[in-house]
């Protein structure tokens, strides 16, 4: 085992995922610690334009049309015999929808412990967040190499950018003739509905909807405030509004001045999507509900009993 | 076609979580246990795709309390084989270990597909699918929200941020980590799971000596503790309501 942390580049389109760049910023903290450097490692994609302000030593990038586009098993595959030939301290990616799997199926294959959910490691101890961001746990970073899968909240993307271009290093293509998964392509969200991410006043509701009909009580708010309903994932897997107003890790990131979290949790797939949010007004009859760290202000009622009333007290403000 | 649903039951985060004395792993006497809701959408796709095609569906859960309810609802919604996993789960179970105490057991099954839930959210070492995948030497897709099979392959809707979805093609034998089915899980009366525990049979099957490695070691667990928290706007609704109106008057939006 050498001392150097790798990077797994998740990227979509073109565009680098911001938890990777956390990710990034707590392999640079790490690399302090074991002394070794911070090496990126990119599948596919223009690699010059996408390692532009990776904060890494080294960008390690690997080319086959095979990686044009993401599946976890040429991912697994190629990542498989980078880590066997480079041997690095620890492998971080983001817990999303493409790392979390990459890591499950790298720990299966090679034996390597997993750390998922991970806020952060610092001074050979992590932490990392579960039961909906209700506990948060502790212990030792495992003195073997080691995967993590990162969640937002230890750094910021900005620690993660660097300036300057890291040198990017072509690797040779390992064997991908055993990949059993292809991409097809992709399919576009649904059109014609309203774009949430350029709201200003957004009305998010959760599991404390209760039932679809109650739904009208929320746009019915909306309308008065002059915004717009969205919604975390039970109420869009129930089938109440369309995939378009999902606001989590498969949905949307907003970034509203105002964002109402009507019976709303918190957990970590809905939160770290609304932090770019100017204030957070939190709705939730649970007083320990994690959306109460991340909001403003809050009160302690039901969602169904506020909405109509708050309706009626913006209509009456507005002179209506 | 031969569907293996293996499920999970996890905390009910509506309940108060507490954390035990030894101070790392909560309290198991105040936590209520439900179905992990990604796994009850992986029942739900799997039922749907019985109903389409025919075919088998066969449900595995370990024995946590409140398994035999969740098992029996799944035979209700149509699942036709119902598979208790037992073993000392008390000292704790984590994804790898659960994945290995799967693995024979689904390999002798010998399923064409494999639906789990995609995430549990009391989970700390991975996604259960990748890793059963991964020991059954089949390839994984998670953040599956619809799957549709062509003969010995299927094709996958996979969910990425921003309401985007790849398509993605997959031979089978496959695990498909399932985030949502392609309609909201049923709802079963409780009338109809008494009838079927009158007539369906709960098999069990040890998981023998569990292997814990692959998962980092807990050493302190504690709700967390926030820098900021929200400024609490108490009274009645009316009195809430207009306080709300004036923050938000006050920030210029009314």
């Amino acid at each position: 085992m050498n001392q150097d942390i790798f990077v797994l580049v998740e990227h979509l389109r073109g565009q680098v995922a911001d938890i990777t760049y956390v990710a990034l910023a707590q392999a640079q903290s790490l690399a302090v610690e074991t002394g070794g450097k911070v090496i990126a490692v990119l599948f596919g994609g223009n690699a010059v334009e996408l390692s532009k302000n990776l904060a890494a030593d080294m960008v390690l990038h690997v080319e086959s049309p095979v990686l044009a586009e993401y599946t976890c098993d040429a991912y697994a595959s190629a990542l498989t015999g980078l880590i066997k030939e480079k041997s690095p301290r620890a492998v971080l990616m983001g817990d999303t929808t493409m790392g979390a799997e990459v890591a499950g199926v790298l720990s299966a294959r090679l034996g390597m412990p997993l750390i998922s959910n991970c806020v952060s490691i610092k001074g050979g101890k992590f932490s990392a967040k579960i039961c909906g961001g209700k506990m948060m746990v502790e212990g030792e970073l495992p003195a073997e190499p080691v995967l993590v899968a990162m969640v937002p909240g230890g750094f910021r993307v900005e620690q993660g950018q660097a300036a300057k271009a890291p040198e990017i290093k072509t690797s040779p293509v390992p064997d991908l003739s055993g990949v059993r998964v292809a991409f097809k392509q992709y399919v576009e969200p649904e059109g014609g509905d309203i774009d949430i991410t350029t709201q200003k006043i957004l009305v998010g509701v959760g599991r404390g909807l209760q039932n679809g009909d109650n739904l009208e009580l929320a746009e019915e708010l909306a309308e008065a405030l002059g915004g717009a309903v969205c919604a975390s994932r039970p109420v869009v897997d129930q089938g109440w509004l369309p995939t378009t107003r999902l606001v989590g890790k498969s949905g949307k990131a907003i970034k509203p001045k105002l964002y109402l979290a009507l019976g709303i949790s918190g957990a970590p797939e809905h939160t770290e999507t609304i932090t770019g949010s100017e204030m957070i007004i939190a709705v939730n009859t649970d007083p320990a509900a994690p959306i109460f760290d991340l909001a403003k202000y809050g009160a302690e009622v039901d969602m169904l009993d506020l909405m109509p009333a708050l309706s009626e007290a913006v209509r009456k403000a507005k002179g209506g | 076609m031969k569907i293996v649903v293996p499920v999970q039951l996890v905390p009910d985060l509506v309940e108060e979580l507490v954390v035990d004395k030894s101070g790392k792993a909560l309290d198991l006497d105040t936590v209520r246990w439900i179905i992990s809701e990604p796994d009850d959408h992986a029942i739900e796709q799997a039922i749907l795709m019985k109903e389409k095609s025919g075919g088998e569906v066969i449900i595995l859960a370990p024995d946590f309390e409140g398994v035999d309810d969740v098992l029996f609802a799944a035979a209700a919604k149509g699942a036709d084989r119902l598979v208790k996993i037992t073993g000392d789960f008390e000292s704790g179970l984590n994804a790898h270990a659960l994945a290995r105490a799967l693995q024979p057991l689904v390999k002798d099954m010998n399923p064409d597909l494999v639906l789990t839930g995609v995430q549990t959210h009391n989970g700390l070492d991975g996604p259960i699918g990748a890793l059963l995948a991964e020991y059954l030497q089949m390839p994984y897709i998670g953040y599956v929200s619809g799957v549709s099979v062509q003969g010995n392959k299927a094709l996958i809707s996979k969910d990425y941020p921003g309401g985007l979805k790849a398509e993605m093609e997959v031979s089978l034998p496959a695990v498909l980590g399932v985030s949502s089915a392609e309609s909201a899980p049923r709802y079963v009366p409780i009338s109809k799971i008494r009838m079927v525990m009158k007539t369906s049979k709960v098999e069990e099957q040890d998981a023998g000596d569990l292997d814990l490695s692959g998962a980092a070691v807990v050493t302190r667990m504690s709700p967390p503790e926030s820098a900021e928290r929200a400024t609490m706007i108490t009274g009645k609704v009316d009195d809430v309501a207009a306080k709300i109106v004036a923050i938000i008057q006050e920030q210029g939006l009314l």
